[in-house]
């Protein structure tokens, strides 16, 4: 046995030294809108560590607005700077992709979450309490519904003010959430912006067992949809050897032949394609809120604090969307004659099943809940009509849908009794009478969710069953338009409720909001009638950010 | 650039509205004066248009065309022609009466709190409904036209909920039930079959590219736009249908009598003699020229519907025991004319079918405008709670007298002429439907002398017997529209004139000739 051999027994020849590995390359001009998000948010739980509890309340309001005003500012100069169409490219190593949709996405998103800190915010609809003003959120987190802890921590005039930074870090999952450009990050983005929203649902102030009661299903069931989305990425994985969008749409196209050796046995199999994509896109109709995975949209957006449904139902959609969308068009292409007939029957069940359980709804909050089901079918309508026309359809109902919704879940938190929130519906009577204004308002609202031509309900009706009827999916809009005329049936139930019943002499005040909430409902109103008469702006905006980046 | 007439026409009631939305809610009474003042200069721009309108001229007059959304290839485009141009003057014409008409109508109960303002509101909807209407008949765009054909739903919806007769006093409750019953089937049997008209509009433009009619007629004219035989017929159908929920048209007509009989006298009008004539205009301006071989296939079918509308509308009209709704069921059996006449297809029946429109407008107005001053006298709509009323209030009886004669088309008042253009129309190509058409001619003469005969005759009722007469605001109302249907039955041919020239070029989209007279043909 030689010296060497002898020595080999104990000893190893060292490794070259680790100098050569790539630093990873981050583009941080070209994500400035996530990190300015995610850096508030940091900046926000600081905040609550650190800044008096007396001055918290101002600091997360100004931080999170001037986070979200200058993320903004960064969306719209990645955007002017031509970053939407000809300088579209794929930054963070492949993770993010920085294109068109993804900046329309991240500006609705951004403004939505702007208008819904500002819901987020108010203080003025409840009476003074104890010599403090609170907010839609509860006291103290911690403390069991109906305690003494409770009661000292309201005497005490604590505020859950760490709404705002999970708020944000909500925002700065979902920026990255239709963004995502492997499915990975597309995981991690939408894990991100999931605990956030769990937390945010249990938070109420006012029914706190039906809150928390929410909290836990919608974390249960989104735990289980998040299961199998990471259980479909484990098998596209195993399928294309990649996690990376463009690699697995080519391996899907069948243009990249290179198999791993590691995964030789199962690469190229169908099977796990077709089961992988299914369970992706199983747990992306989850948070779209589509039949048949819609069963806790109602019950969490009738418990969770009034200022959250309205966020989630807004911004989480247009994440969702926008995951979705990426997924099937960057991915999924070649295999669209497989998913096609599947999301026309999730867009046709989800249409009608929305539609036709809101009838029997007696709670305004799981009424625009069922609502928003039935307008992710007129969003899927759109989304199966593979053309860019479909794409910028899409973009531009989110973009019309988010701020309506918004607004119209604010009104909701203005009609009050002596338990908070007035939700049910017979309490609504004839407050067209007494409020007209406010009445006026959520009318104006409800017929833009009904699709009355002149509101921007109307403008992105018409571009999606545009294009589903050119994609060739005509039997599509006449289900459209059969579920738009039973949803119109609700909606306008609520009106008739609102002027035409009379008022009952217990029925709930309206509470004079501050100006918070006034913006949100005033940008929701403002945002209604432009895209109701003047949409074409904002569908060149969406009609040249159809286009992905591969 | 010339000055934008059509759209100052449609857009000076629609200020009117905003204008009257926002007088404070101690000043009614300005509210009223303003929108009575909006209608009438809408009027004077009205009558600008018709002397502005060559009848002989181009089809298609004092256009105008903007962009507007190029994405869904919708253009803002106006245009008239004679039957628009006689529609729009129906229109302006009778706004100032039904707002002079309805000038207490909304006036707020003492009970309510000052913030409560139907008053304004009020005169807001009916100047917002006038807005739509017209620019409903003006637009030359299809998606355009789409836009106001449904938002004046809501409007509408907002007048027959939200303003019932002072009838009811008694039932509160109950009255506002059944009101806002008959604003929501009025409110879901328009939309549903706009919703479905919504689906043949984008099918059109899958088809057709854009939306312009005067563009689309060109290609389907010279053979650039091909149509599949199934497209075009189930375009047409998704079309029709809206226009005959609208019209209205037997099976669809139910939601008329509820929403008749519900709201006040002025807002009736308003449903019938308005806002239904979109309807029967559309089929002319869109059906026709849209799909003509679609519309052909069809005339079977809604040749029957019409005459089941005409027959089975005066049949219920007799049994009617309430004023206002005997006047709706009447009105469903004149839209039954209406119809028939338009797919005649001749060019005397589509003549006849545009008179009718404004006839009736004129008829029903009067009919229906005395008949709500009347109702506000007595408290009531039942026709068996008047009687001998002509003793009592003898220009009011008058008056209903007339606007009853009109109804059944006595020679001498204005529908007659159009009542028998239709008929002759109709004669022409179908000689068995103008018979059974005529039955209806006699049931008008039966529901409307009857209902002369049983509130206006007979011994005064004691209820009846303090009835003042017909007021100076009433008699402004009711007596130029009486001079009207006099003086157009007796010289007709001004409105002859300005139809003629529209007729013949929906007569030839379609590709018909009028039949030979059967002597002519036997030589």
């Amino acid at each position: 046995m030689s010296a060497t051999a002898v020595h080999n027994l104990w000893t190893m020849a060292a490794a070259d030294p680790i100098d050569k590995i790539d630093a990873p390359n981050i583009e941080y001009g070209q994500l400035a809108p996530t990190l300015i998000v995610i850096g508030a948010a940091v900046i926000g739980v600081l905040v609550e560590a650190f800044v008096p509890r007396k001055s918290r309340y101002y600091a997360q309001l100004f931080v999170s607005v001037v986070a979200l005003t200058a993320a903004f500012a960064a969306v719209v100069a990645l955007a002017s700077s031509g970053y939407g169409t000809t300088k579209a490219r794929i930054a963070a190593m492949g993770a993010i992709a920085v294109d068109g949709p993804a900046l329309f996405l991240q500006g609705t998103i951004l403004l939505a979450g702007l208008v819904a800190i500002f819901t987020f915010a108010e203080r003025r609809l409840d009476p003074v309490a104890h010599g403090n003003r609170i907010d839609s959120f509860v006291a103290q987190a911690g403390a069991v519904p109906g305690s003494e802890g409770e009661q000292a921590a309201t005497k005490a005039g604590f505020t859950t003010t760490e709404v705002f930074p999970l708020a944000l870090f909500a925002i700065g999952g979902m920026l990255v959430f239709p963004s995502a450009n492997d499915l990975l990050t597309l995981f991690i983005a939408l894990e991100v912006f999931s605990l956030p929203l769990y937390l945010l649902c249990a938070l109420a102030r006012r029914k706190r067992l039906m809150s928390q009661e929410a909290a836990v299903k919608y974390f249960l069931l989104g735990a289980f949809a998040s299961a199998f989305t990471l259980f479909g990425i484990a098998l596209i994985y195993g399928y294309a050897g990649s996690v990376t969008y463009g690699t697995v749409a080519k391996v899907v196209d069948g243009t990249l032949t290179t198999v791993d050796p590691a995964l030789a046995g199962t690469m190229g199999n169908d099977a796990l394609l077709l089961i992988g994509s299914a369970m992706i896109v199983m747990g992306l109709l989850f948070k779209v809120g589509a039949v048949p995975f819609h069963m806790w949209t109602p019950d969490v957006y009738q418990g969770a604090p009034t200022p959250v449904t309205g966020f989630m139902a807004a911004a989480t959609k247009v994440a969702a969307f926008g995951a979705l969308l990426r997924l099937l068009y960057v991915v999924l292409p070649g295999l669209r004659w497989d998913w096609r007939p599947v999301m026309f029957g999730v867009a046709v069940i989800t249409m009608l099943g929305g539609a036709i359980v809101a009838i029997t709804q007696t709670d305004i909050k799981r009424l625009l809940a069922y609502s928003s089901i039935a307008h992710a079918g007129f969003i899927l309508a759109g989304v199966i009509a593979t053309t860019e026309d479909g794409v910028s359809s899409v973009l531009f109902y989110l973009g019309a849908y988010s701020f309506v919704t918004i607004g119209a879940f604010a009104v909701v938190t203005l009609v009050r009794d002596a338990g908070g929130e007035a939700t049910h519906l017979s309490k609504w009577a004839g407050l067209g009478r007494r409020s007209p204004l406010v009445a006026a308002v959520f009318a104006v609202f409800l017929l833009a969710f009904a699709g009355i031509p002149l509101t921007s309900g109307f403008s992105g009706k018409f571009a999606v069953f545009k294009a589903a009827a050119e994609g060739g999916a005509g039997s599509l809009v006449v289900v459209g338009v059969i579920s738009s005329a039973i949803a119109a049936f609700f909606y306008i139930r609520v009106i008739v409720l609102m002027f035409f019943s009379e008022p009952k002499a217990d029925g709930p005040t309206v509470a004079v909001p501050s100006p918070l909430t006034m913006t949100a409902i005033g940008v929701g109103v403002a945002v209604t009638l432009v895209l109701g008469v003047a949409p074409q702006y904002f569908l060149d905006l969406a009609g040249q950010a159809g286009v992905f980046v591969r | 650039m010339s000055f934008p007439l059509l759209t100052a026409t449609a857009a000076l009631p629609a200020v009117g509205a905003i204008a009257t939305a926002a007088v404070p809610a101690a000043r009614r009474t300005a509210a009223k004066w303003l929108a009575l003042l909006f209608s009438l200069a809408t009027l004077a721009l009205a009558i600008t248009v018709l002397i502005r309108f060559d009848p002989d001229g181009d089809r298609y007059q004092l256009t105008e065309s903007h962009a507007w959304i190029a994405d869904f290839g919708v253009r803002y485009e106006l245009g008239v022609d004679g039957i628009a141009v006689s529609l729009i003057a129906l229109t302006a014409l009778l706004l100032p009466f039904i707002i002079l008409a309805g000038w207490h109508d909304a006036d707020p109960l003492e009970t309510k709190s000052s913030r409560w303002r139907p008053t304004q509101g009020f005169f807001a909807l009916i100047l917002a409904v006038e807005a739509m209407v017209i620019i409903s008949f003006q637009a030359t765009d299809v998606f355009l036209f789409y836009i106001f054909f449904e938002a004046m739903l809501i409007p509408m919806y907002f007048l027959i909920g939200g303003f019932g007769d002072r009838a009811h006093a008694g039932s509160d409750e109950k009255a506002s039930a059944q009101r806002s019953y008959a604003a929501v089937k009025f409110l879901l049997y328009n939309l549903v079959g706009g919703l479905i008209m919504l689906a043949a509009v984008i099918g059109l433009y899958v088809v057709a590219g854009n939306f312009s009619i005067q563009e689309i007629a060109e290609a389907r004219a010279n053979g650039s736009l091909d149509m599949a035989t199934n497209t075009e017929r189930l375009l047409f159908l998704g079309f029709f249908f809206a226009f005959a929920v609208k019209a209205p048209l037997w099976p669809l007509h139910t939601w008329l009598p509820n929403a008749m009989g519900e709201s006040t006298a002025p807002v009736a009008v308003l449903i019938t003699a308005v806002v239904d004539k979109v309807g029967t205009f559309a089929m002319l301006r869109f059906c026709l020229q849209l799909f003509p071989e679609a519309s052909k296939w069809a005339t079977p079918v809604i040749l029957v519907l019409a005459l089941i509308s005409i027959i089975y509308g005066a049949l219920l009209a007799v049994g009617q025991r309430d004023i206002k709704r005997l006047v709706a069921y009447a009105s469903i059996s004149h839209f039954g004319f209406i119809v028939l006449g338009i797919f005649a297809m001749t060019s005397q029946g589509q003549s006849g079918a545009t008179l009718y429109m404004v006839n009736h407008g004129l008829s029903t107005a009067a009919l229906m405008l005395v008949a709500g001053f009347l109702i506000s006298r007595r408290g009531s709509r039942l026709i068996a709670d008047y009687g001998g009323v002509q003793k009592v209030a003898p220009v009011l009886a008058g008056t209903f007298l007339i606007g009853g004669l009109a109804t059944l088309s006595l020679p001498g008042l204005a529908p007659f002429v159009s009542e028998f253009l239709v008929l002759v129309g109709a004669f022409a190509r179908y000689p068995v439907v103008g018979i059974i058409a005529t039955l209806g001619i006699v049931l008008a003469a039966l529901y409307t002398l009857v209902l002369y005969q049983r509130t206006m005759t007979g011994p005064v009722k004691p209820e009846v017997s303090t009835m003042p007469d017909l007021r100076v605001r009433e008699l402004v109302v009711v007596a130029p529209l009486i001079a009207l249907l006099i003086s157009l039955g007796v010289y007709p041919k001004p409105l002859t004139d300005l139809v003629n020239p529209a007729v013949e070029h929906t007569m030839s989209d379609v590709q018909k000739k009028d039949p030979k007279p059967e002597v002519e043909a036997a030589k």
